[in-house]
């Protein structure tokens, strides 16, 4: 019932969306008149010509009423129909176009998009994004060159190779925050600071998401959602049976633990084959044990990896090993979830693309949610960004896409069907209540929080610290070795910050 | 006279003829080799490449992680369970079936299929296979069979277990080339003329002795050869590991192909990555130089 | 009666191997046609309560975001077929060469060329797509087809070189004295004789290509053009795996070389019989 009315709603919006896709308006002239001629009189300056030239070629593309421009300087003859864009996707392309490429004066050419989104609501999601891009753009050939892997995983490996040898794809999906490292943006990328103005990206992102965004000063990636890592998901029948309530602190936790100890029913679900599982346990820990400023300043070297708060995350991290499911390295965490299915586990943490794997299997209406034990007011942020890589072949098509990305209108379709929220605050209450229940109340929380970046999923750390973090993590689970976990991490940390 | 010009014409027109299988090497295997070589000695750990010289330094900081040290050691335990199991396996298997069985045809078949499969959908099948289930969920995959038989005591945690970890994905390896190992055997087998073993039975060996001294040594060359062919597979290991177990608890699975995947592609230590590479082929000369002194001692002897 | 016992003896240990071969294909048979909900680690050894055929049908033609694995079928083949004919006749025009048209240094650039079979195929991407880019191959289906032509060389001149040196000498050198030339030798006496050793040169090229991952992802990013293993890892999602969808993909995949190896296998066996892998 409840996917009946969500898929009456989407047809709504999709058509909602159609309708209002046609971003700019048509113009017959009345008079013979050059570009320059035009641009001066809607937009007030000759400077935008190249704008409309394209704008129209694009649309002559699909509708050929409209005028096929040839040459910057072409005298156009009375009755000729112009397309005239919008004036931000005007500027933005001004502030993109290189004089010297006279090829992109003429539209159509194709959008090679990159991403690690495959299967299920990812999928979906993206796909939206596509359908409201084309609605646009009609003109111009998407190309769906996603590779699957978790964090992209096997789609860094292909693309890495690619942006060496100058040849990225148009666009391509990038984690938030300091993966942006990896890429060498100031060699490969496109700062989208201009872009963040045109826009109004800087007034409509929050403060901390944009502080979260910047490296080296400047912008490199749209944003286009929001999950949240720090979730402690916990099976409502097995809580209620045993008069439970979710904890708000790591002593509340340990003593459920204690409580279904021998019960036959594994306290706390954990899966680590996928190598990161455990690591990312073990930031929202930090995150519960440190105040936001700590634990943000463990990654820029203001706090020190040697501070209290860490030894007493890492003897948090090792009693609730205790307690869990000793398969846990034979599981990805998807897999460990078996035993929610089972009624045989109580808690499980994990991000909130988990929400997704309970109601593909149907048992959403047993489980809840709560923040991490320690974190409540804290959102544990990673975002999914879409770059723009500067030898791209298509760059005017990646405006376009860049727009759709960081709009409303893109930013509802694209998450309702993935199971995140959308990076805007502008949300009315209205478009919020098609989102389903843990979004809805997700996205209050996004709105009050204090908001920290995830180190396991590229936003904290550059990913060579990302590697060296987890690798730690993971050997402490076999060595138990408190004193030695942390040393490697003030290691880590000294290799990666340089000092 | 005519005799050598046209000696002398076909071995250039041998020469021509090979010449572009060996300049694709040359550039795609040689060529990259050398480079790996340079980069390992680079300064490449950001995605812009960085080719300025600095000496060992990568090698130092690869010997000193120890990740890198724990899959060596991994590694040089898969390879002999691996190498070993097929050999021993498929020998045994082209034993029995050189016996004129009934159906043997059926019986090769379903000992060669697995060959057929790729390394990533035998990982994902014996992932599940060797998951061992736990008290809560009872037990899974073969230690539950084995419960069912009553032989639960030689249930062990498999791949979750440190101390097991590589041991398991060396069974799911085993399964899966051991067959190619039984077939040349077999061969072999069927090329030993029969006369051969009478003439040592009529002297009075017994089967066993005929084995050892008569058809074992005949058969060295098939051995040399799958020890080639499993032993590059076994370096080259990554498909497998990747699909069936991840690195593994406390890196007991991991092998030194996923950590170079890793070092190169997510962590960007692009001159790291190179030294694991390069240590790879050496490990590879390591292995194909016997056989290559063995082969040209042989040519030699012909 | 000792004869009958032993033999009996016999079969029960070959089935009991048997068994050891098989029990992964009961898993995955079985899980490909669970639905979803039932897939379940702990429930592997049950036969599916309900057969379904929605993982097959999502596997093969889904249109929910990821497209299914129907077309990249096709690809899969215009790629591995030309691969596999090409590598295999380069392999046995050098295995030809080096066995009896020999010219000094030829060992030595047989060793080297076989060494090419080793090198780890990570460690040698990002020259890999830096040369085919500047061959104007990069992103083609014929760049992965050469490549896989490139890489397979050593492998085949391998088989191809050990198979032919048990052809006797007297055959060649009797053709020599009528006056045969190279290509005469090649055509008349090589070729036919060649049949067992192409059969192992075929099956072994079209097993390892139509299983290759790297290098299809690496080379082909547009999906329009990618070989089916590729699609089948796009059948995982990046947060959670449908493991019944994975599985029947896998499944479908692997069907072609177990066609090959089942219909193809005795020709193989013969192949091997008549010395093509003895060293």
């Amino acid at each position: 019932m409840k996917q009946k009315v969500s898929w009456m709603l989407v047809v709504l919006l999709a058509v909602g969306l159609l309708g209002w896709a046609q971003v700019g308006t048509p113009l017959v002239l009345d008079k013979v008149s050059s570009l320059a001629d035009i641009a001066l009189t809607v937009f007030g300056d000759t400077a935008y010509a190249p704008a409309i030239m394209r704008a129209t070629n694009s649309k002559a593309l699909v509708d050929n009423t409209f005028a096929r421009i040839s040459r910057l300087d072409e005298i156009l003859p009375a009755g000729s129909k112009l397309w005239i864009p919008e004036e931000t996707w005007a500027k933005a392309f001004l502030a993109v176009w290189d004089p010297n490429r006279v090829e992109d004066l003429f539209g159509g050419g194709k959008l090679v998009v990159g991403s690690w989104w495959t299967t299920g609501g990812e999928a979906e999601g993206l796909e939206a994004l596509f359908a409201t891009y084309r609605s646009r753009y009609p003109d111009v050939l998407i190309v769906n060159a996603t590779v699957a892997g978790g964090a992209g995983f096997i789609f860094k490996a292909i693309v890495k190779p690619r942006i060496i040898a100058g040849d990225p794809p148009d666009t391509f999906q990038l984690h938030a925050g300091l993966e942006v490292e990896g890429y060498s943006p100031e060699t490969y990328l496109r700062p989208l600071d201009d872009l963040y103005t045109i826009f109004g990206w800087d007034k409509v992102f929050p403060a901390d998401l944009l502080d979260l965004m910047r490296y080296e000063g400047h912008y490199w990636g749209v944003p286009v959602n929001i999950h949240r890592s720090n979730v402690l998901w916990y099976n409502k029948e097995i809580f209620a049976q045993y008069g439970l309530t979710p904890p708000t602190n790591w002593d509340e936790f340990f003593a459920i633990c204690e409580k279904l100890k021998n019960t036959g029913i594994v306290p706390i679900i954990i899966g680590n084959a996928g190598g990161w599982e455990v690591a990312h346990l073990f930031e929202d820990i930090l995150a519960s044990v440190l105040s936001p400023d700590e634990y943000r300043g463990l990654w820029t070297g203001e706090t020190p990896w040697t501070h209290p708060g860490v030894t007493k995350a890492l003897e948090i991290l090792k009693r609730i090993m205790d307690y869990a499911n000793v398969d846990y390295s034979a599981h990805t965490w998807d897999t460990a979830l078996d035993y929610f299915v089972a009624n045989k586990g109580a808690m499980h943490i994990m991000g909130d693309w988990a929400w997704g794997w309970f109601m593909a299997k149907q048992i959403d209406y047993k489980v809840g949610w709560a923040p991490v034990p320690g974190t409540k007011g804290i959102f544990v942020a990673l975002s999914d960004t879409f770059t723009f890589p500067k030898r791209a072949a298509n760059p005017i098509n990646v405006i376009g896409w860049l727009e759709v990305c960081g709009s409303k209108e893109g930013q509802i379709a694209f998450n309702m069907r993935k199971g995140s929220i959308p990076a805007r605050t502008d949300i009315t209450p209205a478009e919020k209540a098609q989102f389903n229940p843990y979004l809805q109340s997700c996205m209050d929380d996004w709105a009050r929080d204090a908001i920290v970046p995830s180190v396991i999923h590229g936003a904290a750390a550059p990913e060579s610290w990302v590697v060296d973090f987890k690798d730690t993590i993971n050997l402490f689970l076999v060595t138990k070795d408190v004193k030695g976990a942390q040393e490697a991490l003030v290691a880590a940390a000294k290799t990666a910050l340089g000092k | 006279m005519v005799m050598w010009f046209k000696r002398k014409h076909d071995q250039i027109l041998s020469i021509l003829l090979v010449f572009p299988s060996a300049l694709a090497i040359l550039v795609f295997v040689y060529g990259f080799i050398v480079l790996t070589t340079y980069v390992s000695f680079s300064n490449w750990n950001k995605l812009v490449p960085d080719y300025s010289f600095i000496g060992a330094a990568n090698y130092l900081r690869v010997f000193q992680n120890p990740r890198f040290l724990i899959t060596l050691r991994n590694l040089g335990v898969f390879t002999g369970l691996f190498v070993g199991g097929s050999l021993i396996l498929g020998f045994l298997l082209a034993v029995l079936l050189d016996r004129r069985i009934k159906a043997e045809g059926l019986f090769r078949t379903i000992y060669l299929y697995p060959l057929a499969l790729s390394f990533i959908v035998t990982g994902v099948v014996w992932r599940w296979l060797l998951n061992p289930g736990s008290p809560q969920m009872g037990s899974a995959g073969i230690n539950l069979l084995l419960e069912k038989m009553g032989l639960g005591f030689l249930k062990t945690g498999w791949y979750t277990d440190p101390r097991i970890g590589i041991i398991a994905v060396a069974v799911a390896a085993v399964w899966q080339m051991s067959g190619y190992v039984m077939a040349m055997y077999l061969a072999g087998l069927r090329g030993i003329p029969e006369e051969l073993r009478e003439a040592a039975r009529v002297d009075g060996a017994s089967e066993f002795q005929i084995y050892r001294f008569v058809v074992l040594p005949l058969l060295r060359p098939i051995t040399f050869g799958a020890l080639i062919v499993l032993g590059h597979i076994s370096l080259k290991i990554y498909d497998l590991v990747v699909a069936m177990t991840g690195p593994g608890p406390g890196y007991s699975c991991d092998v030194p192909a996923y950590f170079m995947w890793e070092l190169t592609f997510r962590a960007n230590r692009f001159g790291q990555g190179a030294v694991i590479a390069c240590i790879l082929l050496i490990g590879v000369s390591l292995l194909i130089l016997p056989y290559l002194r063995y082969s040209l001692r042989r040519e030699a002897k012909i | 009666m000792k004869i009958r016992l032993f033999r009996s003896f016999l079969y029960i240990i070959l089935v009991i191997f048997a068994i050891y071969y098989l029990l992964p294909l009961y898993v995955l048979v079985t899980t490909s046609f669970k639905s979803f909900e039932e897939v379940n680690v702990y429930a592997m050894w049950s036969p599916p309560k309900k057969l379904s055929f929605e993982a097959f049908r999502r596997a093969l033609f889904s249109k929910w975001g990821y497209q299914g694995l129907a077309n990249n079928f096709k690809n899969s083949i215009i790629m591995v077929i030309p691969a596999t004919i090409f590598s295999s006749f380069l392999g046995s025009i050098n295995g030809y060469i080096f066995t009896h048209w020999t010219f000094p240094g030829a060992n030595i650039i047989f060793i080297l060329m076989l060494f090419g079979m080793f090198i780890p195929y990570q460690s040698i991407l990002i020259p890999l797509v830096q040369v085919l880019r500047f061959l104007g191959l990069f992103g083609t289906i014929s760049g992965l087809v050469i490549t896989h032509v490139i890489y397979g060389i050593p492998i085949t001149t391998l088989i191809f070189r050990n198979y032919y040196s048990t052809i006797p000498k007297e055959l060649m050198e009797a053709a020599k004295i009528d006056g045969a030339s190279f290509v005469g030798v090649y055509r008349r006496i090589i070729l036919p004789l060649s049949l067992p050793g192409f059969a192992v040169v075929l099956i072994w090229q079209f097993t390892s290509i139509w299983n290759d991952f790297l290098f299809g992802a690496t080379i082909a990013l547009d999906p329009a053009i990618q070989p089916v293993t590729v699609a089948l890892n796009n059948l995982a999602g990046s947060y959670f795996v449908e493991w019944n969808v994975q599985i029947a993909g896998a499944l479908l995949v692997a069907m072609p070389t177990l066609a090959v190896y089942l219909v193809l296998g005795k020709y193989f066996m013969r192949g091997l019989l008549a010395g093509a892998l003895k060293g």
